[in-house]
């Protein structure tokens, strides 16, 4: 059975440098930005880059459509930017050496707009994802907005190892995780607009399962993972922020405040990537060709051929 | 004692929704332009409510609590409003409605009790945004989603309003809420009543209690159970009929006035913009 090889050396990726040793300086920009402003939310950017880079941040990231807010609707076209204008550029030189996520709506060469999320370092664009999982349910109505992405892929960082950016609904979908379980992600991050959707006697339900799924997939990753969520309110939508970053065991390393504005920095060991990888080795486990037998299996079955 | 569905879909964090509700307010006034908010204060539950949210979210200064008494209004209710004022330590404004209501209706003798009560709600309403301007306060609304849903308001009357911090909970949801919020104990204890003639009380008037109802309401709102399943957990059908019916046909109270679509743009229809656009 092919799928038994082993899958080591299939993914011998660019990153192959072993990373041991020292921190990683993260600021999250758990910020509330005017809805649809984009001189204002750039400016306020300017500021949080420059007060990330006083706490000796190596990255800030900004949550999802930080630079527009969320409920953008018939204003997309107007707040979208392609991802060589001036503004983007002169943030990620803004950020320089500080390495930076910017949430925006990005408009492509052939005039369709995406929800996206940038990282830059050393003054360039590394990395753009465009969201795929476009909630249109309840009171989210993306996909009459958006285009959907239709690429989940890794990259990689001379700091910051093997990344993975996920925007807010992607998360929620197991397939995407498991993707970057399969890219063999270092760091997963994932900026949010969660708003409130569900109060119990407890607290509010969609953070709560942030909380579970932030702790669960740095675990089965054994991975960090940051989530940064934005606060404020737009037409009666609470926000309610709670930005973190999870250690690769699954404990909160650094976590901002419920609902109030913050940048909160947090510090990563990166000798605990190691650590947990040996006590728990299911990235060396897992076996890639199974998974993908599996699924050309479903798919014959689901789709035919 | 275990909780059922019902009460577990309708138990809150009254923390957390106070928390929520403080940062709500202010954040909508600020972003308008305001820093204060009017408040029609009746005595009841709910605008105790939404006024004590108010203080606790501007401070007792910037808030104009306005009781607006007819001459039926009963002696209690008037006690009741006036505790609360001097619970908050909120500014007051008391604008009698009768004189203006009662010369209307001169014209119209025999006009129904729902046609007072509706203009004695509308009477309110012109009163409460003339205050707004006066003192440069966002009107605050008080009705809550029992209310809304049941279409238990008078439209452009107590449904009118620029901000509404307590449309999302249930009544029963409200008394949770104001029994953390610390509203005078007299006002958590009496029988909810819009007082709109003597004796009236909400619960007569629907002929079921908010206790009742809000377990229906929620499940079939909020956790969309269907008619049967409603049925099996207990409702009894005729009950849930009536309430689905309520729902729905009041829902023209809970929308713009529609508009006949002639363009390629059109209020409300695909001219979609949030209402906190630029702001």
């Amino acid at each position: 059975m092919k799928a038994t090889s082993t899958d080591a050396g299939l993914a011998n990726g660019a990153a192959s440098e072993p990373r041991g040793s020292g921190v990683l300086r993260v600021a999250m920009a758990q910020v509330a930005p005017r809805l649809a402003d984009r001189q204002r939310n750039l400016a306020m950017h300017l500021g949080q880059i420059e007060a990330a880079r006083q706490q000796q941040a190596d990255l800030v990231i900004f949550p999802e459509l930080s630079l527009t807010g969320y409920f953008v609707r018939d204003m997309v076209p107007e707040v979208a930017l392609p991802r060589e204008s001036a503004e983007i550029a002169r943030l990620v030189e803004a950020a320089g050496t500080l390495a930076l996520v910017v949430g925006f709506v990005e408009e492509s060469p052939q005039h369709r707009f995406y929800n996206a999320a940038l990282f830059a370092e050393q003054g360039k664009i590394v990395h753009v994802h465009r969201k795929v999982y476009l909630p249109t349910y309840g009171l989210f109505d993306e996909q009459r907005y958006f285009a959907a992405g239709e690429r989940i892929e890794a990259f990689d960082s001379p700091r910051f190892g093997r990344v993975g950016l996920l925007i807010c609904e992607d998360f929620w979908h197991l397939s995407a995780a498991a993707i970057m379980q399969a890219e063999e992600v270092d760091l997963l991050i994932c900026v949010a607009n969660s708003p409130v959707r569900g109060i119990t006697d407890q607290g509010i339900r969609s953070a709560e399962t942030y909380r579970l799924m932030a702790s669960t997939f740095a675990q089965l990753l054994g991975a960090t993972v940051i989530v940064v969520n934005r606060v404020g309110f737009e037409d009666g939508l609470c926000f309610w922020g709670g930005s973190r970053i999870v250690g690769p065991d699954g404990s909160v390393v650094a976590e901002a405040p419920m609902l109030d504005e913050s940048l909160t920095l947090g510090i990563i060991d990166l000798a605990e990537l190691r650590r947990q990888r040996m006590i728990t080795p299911l990235g060396r486990d897992e076996r890639l060709l199974l998974t993908i037998e599996e699924l050309q299996r479903i798919k014959r079955r689901r789709y035919g051929g | 004692m275990e909780r059922d569905a019902a009460q577990a879909a309708l138990d809150i964090n009254p923390e957390l929704v106070t928390s929520i509700l403080d940062r709500f307010i202010s954040t909508e006034l600020y972003r308008a332009g305001f820093r204060r908010a009017v408040v029609g204060v009746s005595g009841g539950i709910d605008s105790s409510v939404v006024a004590t949210l108010a203080a606790r979210a501007l401070g007792p200064d910037n808030v104009l609590a306005v009781t607006m008494p007819y001459k039926t209004s009963s002696e209690a209710t008037r006690r009741d409003a006036q505790t609360v004022i001097e619970h908050l330590g909120v500014r007051s404004l008391d604008v009698p409605i009768t004189e203006s209501v009662d010369a209307y209706f001169r014209r119209f003798p025999d006009a129904s009790r729902l046609r007072l009560a509706n203009k004695c709600a509308r009477e309110r309403m012109t009163v409460l945004y003339d205050q707004s301007a006066a003192f440069e306060g966002l009107v605050l609304g008080t009705s809550n989603k029992s209310e809304l849903l049941l279409g238990y308001g008078t439209q452009y009357g107590d449904l009118a309003s620029a901000v509404n911090p307590v449309g999302d909970l249930y009544k029963t949801q409200i008394y949770r809420l104001a029994e953390y919020l610390g509203v005078p104990e007299p006002i958590l204890k009496k029988p909810p009543t819009g007082d709109l003639w003597v004796g009236q009380t909400d619960e007569g008037e629907l002929g079921f209690t908010y206790a009742e109802v809000d377990r229906l309401l929620v499940l079939m709102v909020d956790c969309r159970w269907r008619r049967a399943e409603l049925v099996e957990f207990g409702f009894d059908p005729q009950f849930v009929d009536h309430v689905a019916e309520l729902i729905r046909r009041n829902h023209y109270k809970r929308r713009m006035p529609v508009i006949a679509k002639l363009s390629s743009r059109t209020m409300d229809c695909d001219f979609r913009y949030a209402r906190d656009w630029g702001t």
